[in-house]
């Protein structure tokens, strides 16, 4: 039989879908307890017990200082920035993404200008950031907008322009004015590819997020990480690091589910 | 004064003519097949008729009004495929034939419920009142094309225009779908054009059958020429053309 026709059983393809997560926990518990071995003062692969440790310290014991948990108000100051970093990015990224996939004037005018735009690195415009909007919230959202909006912007313009030119003209011939194909054909076919395009953009938006907080900030998951690195406290960069993946991948899947329950219709892929 | 008068209309893409020298006049409730090899410009009159597309030259009039900017509600179209909303389902699909035109694309109250209760009648024709609640994608192909035509007429066109709309079918829905739009055609006794590649259709649907070919051909450069209206038959009484004498003979029949 060959290779391309064999499809593993539920309990394989379960069984095979936990074996890389298994396999780089036991090789880190294995790395780890060679050096603890060697030195029991080792500080930079501590063991998983250590981390669990840690974890449980950091999630309920408030910090002696300001009396606060911290690791709860750094996620709270992160997801909010995230939020609303691609929230905005997510609704211009849409605006303009229809208007220039629908409108030949429109993509006349901004198509090429988004494209230049896309090229610029939004790591270096963070110090420009930082002068304009200072080392409040702000430039850390616009930080985040301007990494993940042109990416948004043109992917959504070639989904609308990849909707079918029979079901625009078709529309029209059922009266429809550019207004009702905007809103009632083109906007609900992208909305499910604009959920996809969010999903893309999450792992560049946690980039960003963490280099801005890494660089200025009080608060955050990202500043928690590199204030600790100065302590060489391996044991709370991997659970912030821990669950920072927990996060986005929790985001990432309630993102697909919303798109398979609100538009059933559409082929979802990954 | 005809109904649809296409007069003196070219097209060409570029440099290229794809049509030339089409004149055609086409009474109300005529049925007109299309037919011609590929890359003769049956699509482009179809598209020009539609107002898709503006002829280069000449031009395309339906019922003497000004000849159109761009496609509307008095022309409706069922392609080959995409010619219904995935997103939307059966029903919605054919309610849009009546929602879209308005400035929000819906209709809320009292309306709503009237054009849903005329989009469960069109289906119930159409034989999909089961699968109402269904998204398009769940449907046969056969099934998608009666949904398209439901859909189409819901908005009530002035002129029907069907582009290879059986094209992908297998031939036994083919003749279940030509049942459905002879009835239809009964029902409503609106124009219809239909553009096929299949001759034998042509002939059983039509009443008249255009034939598209390029009369002039250079060999040193195939595409130098349009295509034209070389055949224009009447395909009533099984195509056999001037059995119903148009004009009183004043004849004696002998009994």
């Amino acid at each position: 039989m060959r290779l391309i026709n064999i499809k593993p059983g539920r309990p394989l393809a379960v069984f095979l879908a936990l074996l890389p997560f298994a396999a780089v926990f036991i090789a880190y518990a294995i790395g780890s307890d060679i050096r603890l071995t060697e030195n029991p003062s080792d500080k930079l692969l501590p063991a998983p017990s250590t981390i669990g440790e840690t974890a449980l310290r950091l999630m309920t014991e408030p910090d002696r200082r300001s009396g606060r948990v911290l690791f709860w108000h750094d996620t709270w100051a992160s997801l909010k920035r995230l939020g609303m970093g691609i929230g905005i990015s997510a609704s211009i990224g849409l605006i303009f993404g229809l208007l220039i996939g629908l409108l030949p004037l429109v993509r006349s005018f901004l198509a090429q200008f988004v494209a230049v735009l896309s090229m610029i690195p939004p790591l270096a415009l963070l110090p420009i950031l930082f002068i304009i909007f200072g080392l409040g919230e702000l430039s850390k959202v616009v930080l985040i907008v301007v990494g993940t909006l042109p990416f948004i912007i043109r992917d959504l313009s070639q989904r609308v322009l990849e909707v079918p030119q029979e079901l625009l003209v078709k529309a029209q011939t059922l009266g429809a004015s550019s207004w009702v194909i905007a809103v009632r054909v083109a906007l609900p076919q992208v909305m499910p590819h604009l959920i996809q395009a969010v999903r893309l953009s999450l792992g560049p938006a946690w980039l960003f997020l963490i280099a801005a907080e890494a660089i200025a900030s009080e608060l955050g998951l990202g500043y928690r990480i590199f204030l600790v690195r100065r302590f060489l406290a391996m044991d709370v960069i991997l659970t912030y690091v821990i669950w920072i993946t927990l996060l986005a991948f929790l985001i990432d899947w309630s993102l697909r589910w919303t798109s398979r329950r609100f538009f059933p219709w559409a082929e979802d892929g990954l | 004064m005809s109904f649809v008068t296409v007069t003196d209309v070219f097209q060409s893409y570029g440099r290229r003519p794809i049509i030339e020298r089409i004149n055609v006049l086409v009474d109300e409730g005529e049925f007109i097949s299309i037919v011609g090899a590929s890359g003769c410009g049956k699509s482009t009159f179809l598209r020009l008729l539609l107002a898709q597309e503006r002829p280069k030259r000449g031009e395309v009039r339906i019922d003497g009004a000004l000849p159109a900017q761009e496609p509307g509600l008095e022309r409706g179209i069922v392609f080959q495929r995409y010619s219904v909303f995935p997103h939307l389902t059966v029903r919605e699909n054919v309610v849009a034939g009546e929602c879209f035109r308005t400035r929000w694309g819906r209709l809320f109250g009292a309306e709503r419920k009237a054009a849903r209760d005329r989009a469960d009648e069109t289906l119930a024709r159409c034989g999909l009142d089961h699968v109402a609640d269904q998204y398009p994608a769940t449907l046969s192909g056969g099934m998608q094309q009666r949904l398209a035509i439901g859909q189409a007429l819901a908005a009530k066109p002035r002129v029907l225009l069907l582009d290879e709309p059986f094209g992908a079918l297998d031939p036994g829905t083919r003749l279940s779908m030509h049942d459905f739009l002879q009835d239809l055609r009964e029902e409503t006794g609106m124009t219809v054009f239909m553009v096929t590649h299949d001759l034998e259709e042509a002939f059983k649907l039509g009443d008249r059958v255009l034939v598209f070919d390029k009369p002039r051909w250079d060999p040193h450069d195939p595409n130098a020429y349009g295509a034209t209206i070389t055949y224009d038959f009447d395909a009533r009484d099984g195509g056999i053309p001037f059995q119903t004498l148009q004009e009183d003979t004043h004849v004696l029949l002998s009994t």
